[in-house]
This record gives structure tokens, C-alpha cells and sequence, in this order.
């Protein structure tokens, strides 16, 4: 057994950094690569590129990537791991294999791993007595059923493992967890159980600090940003991963970027809810027991970390379509530009209602007044310039694209000194609604498919 | 006692899950954990955001790294791809909160 494993985040979200994963392999040694691509939003938007093209339904991006990244893996024996395979990864795999062939890359092992796109048997499952009520609301599922994008389980590290076991060095899957792909090379790896609850929440826990790239390593750092170094090149985070269960943070040190408690501390806290029960599929890990200590120059080491039983279920995410936004700005000078961006306000709801346009929502903010911090801001009292922003979210299309032609007549009808209207008229973006639910495990089997290349 | 705001006793961080935001507040130094605890309540982070959180506030203590996270429900206009908010993910409600007062002890240290 290897003493340790160094698993190196290269991507946190779809349109991260593209050199970064380069950078990853290049600039030291590491084992595993992890590259997180997938959000609730993409997973619709990767359908939709299917419905047009079979062959299509993943990030798109990742297939070039891989003409400079996959002779960097092969060259220095790094396995990559991601769900850049969105809807679609047997698709991404036969893409990635096609490189690998033309480069000559003989006896290479791809695998992808799906069974998690559950849309087209939406309807047999709620037969089977699936419900997948809305966690939130408890709204029953036939009430959007017909709007329906896309449905996708979260596999958590079980598939990835058993890709990893039939000696795949590069596994492109659809929708498993952010922490799932860094927590499967451990279990590989040290022949962990899947009832070492204690380990695999440690490596839960090392999955939520790869799986935002640089937000642990420097980047979004509130507490001491100013001397975070070389962020133009900032090193992502890399885990390494200990038998007994304790990993130790850190990056290349040729990159830029910082490893330190506090940045781990601020990643610990994001996007997370009750501490103590933090659910995967595979164990609920408790953030509360999490133990953090400088050892050395970019160097934390993690430990005693508490994990418990998982639940019986997976989580599911299911997206549809739910109306319409549209969002238009424009910008007032000194002086008296607040008192300017209300009267714009004023006057567009006004001929809102003059045109008899209805929608669910309208919301006014005033950038560079207040729309981050709203009535905790500190008041100004003239402020340099403003931009007005008036946003509206409606069902019906017509009234929609009606609000679209009132912002920018604002600029010869309106209060003066106005600005920024070079985008013309605001667009519509359609309202891709989150449905989160759960799935009894028993209801979905993933699958595996492991291919060498000739 | 003094009054003084919670950034220079804090660091902190936001993000969103649907329209609930997330803001996880960190003590400075292991001392100022103990304040946090007992000044920044619920009632008092309620009290803060007033309109801009229209559903409960929860909090979650976590001694092992000196913080304290608040779930705020109903901040987000809806969340996710509903929200007509320019902070539609709640990133900033970090530093939001980190304008909030508190009494502190007269003769407590501060960088």
C-alpha cells in the first residue's frame, strides 16, 4: 500500500481556470486529479445539447482540454477523475478515447460511469411508488412532471471505485458528488470499508475542500487577501490522503496561492448547513469533529474527523422549466444619480402598469449603492454614479419581452446624465427551477463501462 | 463595554443553497469565539438583515474551528435561476454580516 496519495483539484466549477488541471500535472507530483464540472443548471442545459445531438450532453469544454491534459496524465501516471460527463459520459469516454488512439496511447483504460440520469423513467418510478416529493415544499413531482429538463440521482464514490478496480486511468462520470470523486481514490487505494465511517467522512471532508479549486487555496479569501501571492497563478489545493484517515492540505509550491487554516476554515463553512450531519451518499460526515493544524509553510493537516451511518437514500436533483427572466440596467451619473435611478424606477413600473404587463416578481436594485449589502449598507449620501437595475420574472412570454423595450428608452425620455445602454435591449433567460428530492438507493443501479483503447 | 464591529473579530463566508444563504462566520483569535458565541444570536442576526431575510434564521455552532454558521432562509429572492437579486448566490452576506455591532469588554485586544 502506498504510504500516502496526492489528490489535486483542477476545476471547481464548469468554466474554472482552464489551465489550471495543466498546471495540476505539470508543476509536482501528484497521483489523482479531480475536476468538478456540474451544477443543477448545467445538467438541464446538457440535456437540452442532447435532445439536438445524441452524441452531445456533456461539458463540451473538457474534450479539448484533454488533447493537452491526457499526454500530461499518461506521461507522468496521474489517474484523472471528473463528472465532466454531464447526461452523456459514454459520449465524453468515446470522445476522449478518439484522442487517445490518434496520440497512440495503446492500452489505456477509460471508463465511464452513469446510470444516474433517471429522466426517462421518471414516470415508471413515481408508479413504483417513488414519489420524490419536493424536500422543500412537499409538492408532489406530477405537478411540474410535464416541465421536466433533466433528473439526475447523486452517485456518490461506489462507481468511481469499482471504475478504479478494473484499472481505469481516466473515469468521466455523469452526476456524481464534488466530494465522491476525491474520496474514491482513498477507498481504492488503503481498502478502506464502506463502513470505516470515521475514514470516509475524512475523506468527505477532503472532497469539500478540493471541490471548489483555489476557494481553499487563496482564492475568495475574506480573511487576508491582500497577501495571498501570485494569484494570476494560483495553486488549487491538493489533498493528501493518509491509510489511518488524517490528510494534509497543500498545493505546488512553484504556484501561487495559500494553505492555511484559515483558508481551509472559510472553505469548511461554504455552502454547507448543519454541521454536524453533512450527507453524501456514502456517510454523514460531522464538520464539528473536524481537527485543523499548521504543520508547515502551505501545509494543514486534518484529522479526527467523526462520520456515521448513510441514509437509505439517494439525492435527487430534478430541473424544469419555470417561466422567464429578464433583467435591464442602466447607469446615472453625478449629481444626484440615486435620486435619478428612482425616478427611472418610478417611471418604468409606472408604464408597467400603463401597459397592462403582469408578472410574478418585479425587483429594482441600485449597483454601486446598495444591492450586495441592501439596508445593512452604509448609507451615501451623493454617490458618483449608479446603475439602475430593474429586473421581472413572469409565465407569459409576450408581457416578458414587452418589459424588454422599456429600459432603454429611458435615455431620451428619462432623468439625465445616463449611461451604459450599449448592450440594447435586455435578453430573456428561461427559468430553469431546482427540485430537490430523494430516491430509495434500491430504485437506481450505477453502471460501469470500461473501455482500452486499441 | 465597547461597541465595535464584528470585522475586526471576524472572517467570513456566504454561498447559497436554493434560497436559503449560508453565512459562516470564524473568530480572528480562539479569544473572540466565546463573543461570537454569546453576542452574535439569532435574534440579533435577524434583527440585522430585517427585510432581507424573510423566512427563519438558524445557527450552528462549530467550537473545533472557532465558528458560528447561520442559515437564513427566504434571503434570495427565490433562489438559484429565480432570483432576480445581482447577488443571486448570496456570496456577500459574509461581509454583510461583518457590519453588525457588538458590545465587547472595554479592555479586549484588537488588531
Amino acid at each position: 500500500m502506498k504510504k500516502f496519495i496526492r489528490i489535486a483539484s483542477g476545476q471547481g466549477y464548469w468554466g474554472d481556470r482552464f489551465d489550471a488541471p495543466l498546471d495540476q500535472v505539470k508543476e509536482g507530483p501528484i497521483d489523482y486529479l479531480v475536476m468538478d464540472y456540474l451544477a443543477e443548471v448545467t445538467m438541464s442545459i446538457m440535456q437540452k445539447q442532447k435532445l439536438r445531438d445524441p452524441n452531445l450532453g456533456y461539458a463540451k469544454d473538457f474534450i479539448p482540454l484533454m488533447e493537452d491534459l491526457l499526454p500530461l496524465l499518461v506521461k507522468n501516471d496521474v489517474k484523472l477523475i471528473t463528472n465532466a460527463g454531464g447526461v452523456n459520459p459514454v459520449a465524453a469516454m468515446l470522445a476522449v478515447r478518439e484522442i487517445a488512439e490518434r496520440k497512440g496511447f495503446h492500452h489505456l483504460r477509460i471508463a465511464a460511469v452513469y446510470g444516474d440520469d433517471i429522466l426517462s423513467h421518471l414516470d415508471s418510478l413515481i408508479e413504483g411508488g417513488h414519489a420524490m416529493k419536493n424536500m422543500e415544499t412537499g409538492a408532489q413531482l406530477s405537478t411540474v412532471l410535464s416541465q421536466v429538463s433533466s433528473a439526475n440521482v447523486y452517485f456518490g464514490a461506489r462507481p468511481v471505485v469499482e471504475a478504479l478496480e478494473q484499472g481505469a486511468q481516466v473515469i468521466i462520470t455523469g452526476r456524481v458528488t464534488d466530494t465522491g470523486i476525491t474520496l474514491a481514490p482513498m477507498i481504492h487505494e488503503f481498502g478502506w470499508k464502506w463502513n470505516d465511517w470515521d475514514k470516509l467522512a475524512a475523506g468527505v471532508i477532503g472532497g469539500h475542500i478540493n471541490e471548489c479549486g483555489a476557494q481553499a487555496s487563496g482564492g475568495n479569501f475574506l480573511a487576508g487577501w491582500k497577501e495571498v501571492p501570485r494569484m494570476e497563478r494560483i495553486g488549487y489545493p491538493i489533498v493528501e490522503a493518509y491509510p489511518d484517515g488524517h490528510l494534509i492540505i497543500t498545493k505546488h509550491e512553484s504556484l501561487g496561492g495559500l494553505v492555511s487554516e484559515q483558508t481551509i476554515k472559510e472553505q469548511l463553512l461554504y455552502e454547507i448547513g448543519d454541521p454536524r450531519e453533512y450527507i453524501t451518499p456514502d456517510v454523514i460526515a460531522d464538520f464539528t469533529t473536524i481537527r485543523l493544524e499548521q504543520i508547515g509553510p502551505n501545509r494543514v493537516r486534518v484529522y479526527d474527523v467523526k462520520g456515521r451511518p448513510d441514509t437509505p437514500f439517494y439525492k435527487v436533483s430534478i430541473s424544469y422549466a419555470d417561466g422567464f427572466t429578464c433583467i435591464g440596467q442602466i447607469t446615472y451619473a453625478w449629481p444626484e444619480a440615486l435620486l435619478k435611478a428612482r425616478k427611472a424606477d418610478e417611471i418604468v413600473r409606472k408604464r408597467l402598469a400603463y401597459l397592462g404587463l403582469k408578472f410574478d416578481e418585479i425587483r429594482t436594485e441600485f449597483l454601486g449603492y446598495n444591492s450586495c449589502h441592501g439596508t445593512t449598507a452604509h448609507p451615501i449620501d451623493d454617490p458618483n454614479e449608479v446603475i439602475f437595475q430593474i429586473g421581472v420574472r413572469g409565465k407569459n412570454k409576450s408581457h416578458l419581452n414587452a418589459f424588454s423595450r422599456e429600459v432603454v428608452p429611458l435615455v431620451l425620455t428619462g432623468p439625465p446624465t445616463v449611461t451604459g445602454f450599449g448592450g440594447g435591449r435586455p435578453k430573456l433567460r428561461e427559468v430553469i427551477a431546482y427540485w430537490p428530492a430523494l430516491l430509495r438507493k434500491e430504485a437506481v443501479q450505477p453502471k460501469v463501462l470500461t473501455m482500452e483503447v486499441l | 463595554m465597547k461597541k465595535i464591529q464584528l470585522v475586526r473579530l471576524a472572517h467570513a463566508r456566504s454561498g447559497d443553497k436554493g434560497d436559503t444563504a449560508n453565512v459562516g462566520i470564524i473568530a480572528l483569535r480562539p479569544e473572540y469565539y466565546p463573543l461570537l458565541r454569546e453576542k452574535v444570536t439569532v435574534e440579533a442576526v435577524k434583527n440585522h438583515y430585517g427585510d432581507m431575510v424573510t423566512g427563519s434564521v438558524e445557527r450552528f455552532e462549530m467550537e473545533n474551528i472557532g465558528a458560528l454558521n447561520f442559515l437564513l432562509h427566504g434571503a434570495l429572492g427565490g433562489g438559484g435561476t429565480l432570483t432576480l437579486k445581482h447577488d443571486a448566490q448570496g456570496k456577500t452576506f459574509s461581509t454583510s454580516l461583518l457590519r453588525m455591532e457588538i458590545e465587547v469588554p472595554d479592555n479586549l485586544e484588537v488588531d
